[in-house]
C-alpha cells in the first residue's frame, strides 16, 4: 500500500511541456529519500488544463500543482511529500483563491462540467488494463456479451439518446440498427474515427491518450451489436502519444481474453487493428477514411450506398467517433434513462470541448448539453484576458461558424447551434475578442480546406479556391461590394454542389460571418479599414509626436528604414516605404506608436 | 495537401543509397502482412520508416512484391502528405521569404545558401545532411533577415553569414 499518489500528466500539452523530465526528477528524488516504497508515481492522461502544465496532482490531499518545474521537484518532495505542508506558489491558483486549498472539484473549471467520455481522464493510467477494470473497465462488455441480446443494446444505444459526437451529430443507435441485418451471414467491420483533423481541437487525442481502453470496449459492444469480428481505428499519425497508448492497450486486452477469440466464453469473436493516417483531412471523412484504410488514396466517394451497407471492403460497416464510443460503456452500466437525463430534448449526454484562443482557461472541458456559452467563457473558461470584450466563438473548425455575443445565453446544443448557422462540431471552439478580425478568420479556415481539398471535385477544388482569392482580396483592401455578393453566391453553389461533407460546410465560416458581421466586410470593401486592426494593407502606423521622445530605438530596429527623426525628436513613419512588418509597436517603450 | 510540393520533390535527384539490410526488412514486413487487407499504406509507413522517404527504387520494390502497379503507389504517396519522394535532410534549412526579410535582401541569402549546399528548394544534398526550403514569414521581422535551422533561428543575417552556419551544423555531424 502507498499512503500517497502523484499523478503526473502525460498527455501531450504537459509531455511537451517536460512532463517526462519531471517524472524522472521525481522518482530518482523519491528513491534517494527511501520514500519509493510509500509513494506511488503514476503517468495519467490529460486533466485538461494543458495551457498551465506541466500537471501534478498528489492524492489523498488533492492539490494541484501547475507549471512544475524540474528544480521544484525536490521542494515538493521536501515540504509537501515528507513534511506535509503543500508548496503554495506551485499550486494552481484557481485551486488556491479565497485562502485555503480547494479540491479540484471545487475550482470553477471543474464544477460546472461534468464527466463521462473524460471520467478516467488524469485519473487512472492509461498504460495499466487493471486500473482501467478497477474503474469498472469491460464489465459493460461482459454484461452485454452474458445477459443481453445484440438487439437490446441497440435498443439501450437509441433510447439513450446518444448521437455522434464526429460533427454530424447522427443517432448512434440508429446507425447501428442500420448495419445489424444479416448478422453472422456476412462479414462486416467497426471502425473508430481517430484522425481528428480539425485545427485546435484535441478531444480525441486525449481520450485515447488517457483512457484507450474505453475505446476497445465500446468498439467490442458495437461489434456485438451489429455482429462484426474485426474492427479498425484509424488514427492519425501525429498523435505518436496516443498510438503507442492504443498499441500497449491492445496488446493487454488480447492478454487478458478481452479482445479476441471467445471473449468471457460467449462464442462472441473480436479484435481490433490500428491504421495510421498519413496526413490529409479528408480521411476524416466516413468514405474517404475507409477509401484509405482499404490502401488508395483518400478520396471520398458519393453515398448512398452509405457504409451501413457497403463500406469497408465493401462490407457493412459503422463508423463512429472515439469520443461517441467513450459514452458508450457508461450508457451500458448506468441505463439510457441515466443518459437520457443529462442534456437537452434533442442532445443527450455531454460534449467535450476544446477551448482556445483569447480566454483564460484554455484546456479541454466537458460539459452536459445545454449548457450557455455565456458558463463556458465566464465561468469555466475564467473570461478574457487583458479586460478585452468578447466578440463571438467559433466551433466546428472549418466546417463551423460563429457564434456572436447576442446569443451568449444560448444553450449549446446540436440543434440551437445549427439554427444560429453554426454547429457542434467534433469539439474546437475558439474565442474570439475585439482584435479579431472576422474577415481575417474566415480566411484562415478557408486557406485550411482549399490546402485540403482532395481535388476530386470541381465545386470544391475550384470554387473555394475562388473563395479564397476573394477574401484575399479583401483583406488586401482590394475588394468592392460585388465582391462581397459573388462571395455569397459561390458560397451557395459549392455548398449545394460539392461531392462530400468537406467541400459541402467549407463556406460555413464565411457565410457565418457575413451574416454576423457583415459590417466589418463592408468596412474593409467601403472604407477600406480593418476594425479590429489586424488586415496589415489597411492600416497604417504612425508616431504619436506627443508621445514619442526621440529615443530611435524604433529606428534602428526598422527592417527597411521607414522611420525617420533625429535623437530626442518626434520620429515619423514613411507610409510609402512602411512594410508593416510590426517591428516598431513592439519595441517603443513609451507607447507612441499605433496603428489605425 | 503533397500534391503541391510534389513537383519540388520529383526534381531531386539523390542517389539512392539503400543497403540491403534496409531491404531485408522491408521485405520482412511486406511477407509478414502478405494476405493482410489493405496493408499498402502500413507497408509504405514501414518503408519510410526504414529509408526515410520513398524514392522509384523503394516503391517499385513494394510494387514488385506485392504485386501492385507502381502507378497505383505513386498515386498514394502523392495523396498523403506524410509521405516524401525525396529525402529531408538531417538539418532542414529554411530561410523566410516573408515581406520583411525579402526586402532585407533574404533572397540574397537564399542563394546562397543554394550555391554552398548545391541543392534548390525542396532538395536535399548527397549526404543527406542538408535539406533547404524558402518558407513564409516566421513573425521576427525585427530580425529580418531570418533563417532557421531545425528550429533554431538565426537572425539579422548578411550573406557572408552564412558559410559560418552550415560549418557549425557540419561539425555537429561529425561526433
Ligand atoms: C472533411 C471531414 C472531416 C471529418 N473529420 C472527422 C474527424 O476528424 N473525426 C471524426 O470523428 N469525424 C470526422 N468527420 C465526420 C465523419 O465523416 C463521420 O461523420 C463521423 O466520424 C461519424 O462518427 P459519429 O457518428 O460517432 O460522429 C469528418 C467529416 C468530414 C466531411
Ligand atoms: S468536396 Fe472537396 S474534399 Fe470532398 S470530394 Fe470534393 S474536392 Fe474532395
Ligand atoms: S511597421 Fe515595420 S516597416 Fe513599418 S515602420 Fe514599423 S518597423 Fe518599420
Ligand atoms: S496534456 Fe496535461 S493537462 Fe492536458
Amino acid at each position: 500500500m502507498f499512503r500517497c499518489h502523484v499523478l503526473l500528466c502525460g498527455g501531450t500539452g504537459c509531455t511537451s511541456a517536460g512532463s517526462r523530465e519531471i517524472k524522472k526528477c521525481l522518482e530518482k528524488e523519491l528513491k534517494e529519500r527511501g520514500l519509493d516504497k510509500e509513494i506511488a508515481v503514476v503517468k495519467t492522461g490529460c486533466f485538461g488544463m494543458c495551457s498551465v502544465g506541466p500537471i501534478m496532482m498528489v492524492y489523498p490531499d488533492q492539490v494541484l500543482y501547475c507549471t512544475v518545474q524540474p528544480e521544484d521537484v525536490p521542494e515538493i518532495v521536501e515540504e509537501h511529500l515528507l513534511k506535509g505542508r503543500p508548496v503554495k506558489r506551485l499550486i494552481y491558483d484557481e485551486n488556491m483563491a479565497g485562502g485555503g486549498i480547494r479540491t479540484l472539484e471545487d475550482t470553477e473549471f471543474y464544477r460546472k462540467q461534468m464527466r463521462v467520455a473524460l471520467r478516467n481522464c488524469g485519473i487512472i493510467n492509461p498504460e495499466n488494463i487493471e486500473e482501467y477494470i478497477a474503474r469498472d473497465g469491460y464489465e459493460a462488455l461482459g454484461r452485454v456479451l452474458t445477459e443481453m441480446t445484440p438487439d437490446e443494446v441497440i435498443q439501450v444505444i437509441l433510447d439513450s439518446g446518444l448521437r455522434g459526437r464526429g460533427g454530424a451529430g447522427f443517432p448512434t443507435g440508429l446507425k447501428w440498427k442500420f448495419a445489424s441485418g444479416r448478422r453472422g451471414e456476412v462479414q462486416k467491420y467497426v471502425c473508430c474515427n481517430a484522425d481528428e483533423g480539425d485545427p485546435g481541437a484535441f478531444m480525441d487525442r486525449s481520450v485515447l491518450e488517457g483512457d484507450p481502453h474505453v475505446v476497445l470496449e465500446a468498439m467490442a459492444i458495437a461489434g456485438y451489436a451489429i455482429g462484426a469480428s474485426q474492427g479498425y481505428i484509424y488514427v492519425r499519425a501525429e498523435y505518436p502519444i496516443a498510438v503507442q497508448r492504443l498499441q500497449i492497450a491492445i496488446g493487454q486486452a488480447r492478454e487478458y481474453g478481452l479482445l479476441g477469440k471467445d471473449i468471457f466464453s460467449s462464442g462472441f469473436d473480436f479484435d481490433i487493428e490500428l491504421r495510421l493516417g498519413a496526413g490529409a483531412f479528408v480521411c476524416g471523412e466516413e468514405t474517404a477514411l475507409m477509401t484509405s484504410i482499404e490502401g488508395n488514396r483518400g478520396e471520398p466517394r458519393p453515398r448512398p450506398p452509405f457504409p451501413a451497407v457497403k463500406g469497408l471492403f465493401e462490407s457493412p460497416t459503422i463508423l463512429n467517433n472515439v469520443e461517441t464510443y467513450a459514452n458508450i460503456p457508461q450508457i451500458i452500466l448506468n441505463g439510457p434513462e441515466w443518459f437520457a437525463s443529462i442534456g437537452t430534448e434533442k442532445s443527450k449526454g455531454t460534449k467535450v470541448f476544446a477551448l482556445g484562443g483569447k480566454i483564460r482557461n484554455t484546456g479541454l472541458v466537458e460539459i452536459p448539453m445545454g449548457t450557455t456559452l455565456r458558463t463556458v467563457v465566464e465561468e469555466i473558461g475564467g473570461g478574457i484576458p487583458g479586460g478585452k470584450k468578447f466578440k463571438a466563438a467559433q466551433t466546428g473548425g472549418p466546417s463551423g461558424g460563429c457564434i456572436p455575443a447576442e446569443h451568449f445565453d444560448i444553450p449549446i446544443d446540436y440543434d440551437n447551434l445549427i439554427s444560429i448557422g453554426s454547429m457542434m462540431g467534433s469539439g474546437g471552439m475558439i474565442i474570439m475578442d475585439e482584435d479579431t478580425c472576422m474577415v481575417d478568420i474566415a480566411k484562415f479556415f478557408l486557406e485550411f480546406t482549399v490546402d485540403e481539398s482532395c481535388g476530386k471535385c470541381t465545386p470544391c477544388r475550384i470554387g473555394t479556391k475562388r473563395m479564397l482569392e476573394i477574401l484575399e482580396k479583401i483583406t488586401e483592401g482590394e475588394g468592392t461590394e460585388e465582391d462581397l455578393a459573388e462571395l455569397e453566391e459561390l458560397a451557395y453553389y459549392i455548398k449545394d454542389n460539392a461531392l462530400c461533407g468537406l467541400g459541402q460546410t467549407a463556406p460555413n465560416p464565411v457565410l457565418s460571418t457575413l451574416r454576423y458581421f457583415r459590417d466589418e466586410y463592408v468596412a474593409h470593401v467601403r472604407d477600406k479599414k480593418c476594425p479590429a486592426h489586424v488586415c496589415r494593407n489597411l492600416l497604417e502606423y504612425k508616431i504619436s509626436a506627443d508621445k514619442c521622445r526621440g529615443c530611435t530605438l524604433c529606428m534602428r530596429g526598422c527592417p527597411v528604414q521607414a522611420i525617420q527623426g533625429k535623437a530626442k525628436e518626434p520620429h515619423v513613419i514613411d507610409p510609402q516605404k512602411c512594410i508593416k512588418c510590426g517591428a516598431c509597436l513592439a519595441t517603443c517603450r513609451f507607447g507612441a506608436i499605433y496603428m489605425e | 495537401m503533397s500534391n503541391k510540393s510534389m513537383g519540388l520533390e520529383e526534381r531531386k535527384e539523390v542517389p539512392f543509397q539503400g543497403t540491403e539490410q534496409q531491404r531485408e526488412e522491408l521485405l520482412g514486413f511486406i511477407h509478414g502482412h502478405a494476405g493482410q487487407k489493405g496493408c499498402l499504406m502500413p507497408v509504405m509507413q514501414k518503408a519510410q520508416e526504414i529509408y526515410g522517404y520513398l524514392p522509384q527504387e523503394v516503391q517499385k520494390l513494394i510494387a514488385d512484391e506485392m504485386g501492385i502497379p507502381m502507378e497505383k503507389i505513386y498515386g498514394v504517396a502523392t495523396f498523403y502528405s506524410q509521405f516524401h519522394l525525396a529525402p529531408k535532410g538531417k538539418y532542414q534549412v529554411s530561410v523566410c521569404l516573408g515581406t520583411a526579410c525579402y526586402v532585407k535582401g533574404a533572397g540574397n541569402i537564399y542563394n546562397k545558401f543554394s550555391e554552398l549546399l548545391g541543392i534548390g528548394e525542396g532538395e536535399c544534398t548527397s549526404d543527406g545532411m542538408f535539406s533547404l526550403d524558402a518558407c513564409r514569414c516566421v513573425g521576427a521581422c525585427g530580425l529580418a533577415p531570418v533563417a532557421m535551422v531545425n528550429g533554431d533561428v538565426y537572425g539579422r543575417l548578411t550573406v557572408d553569414d552564412v558559410r559560418g552556419i552550415l560549418d557549425k551544423y557540419m561539425k555537429d555531424g561529425e561526433d
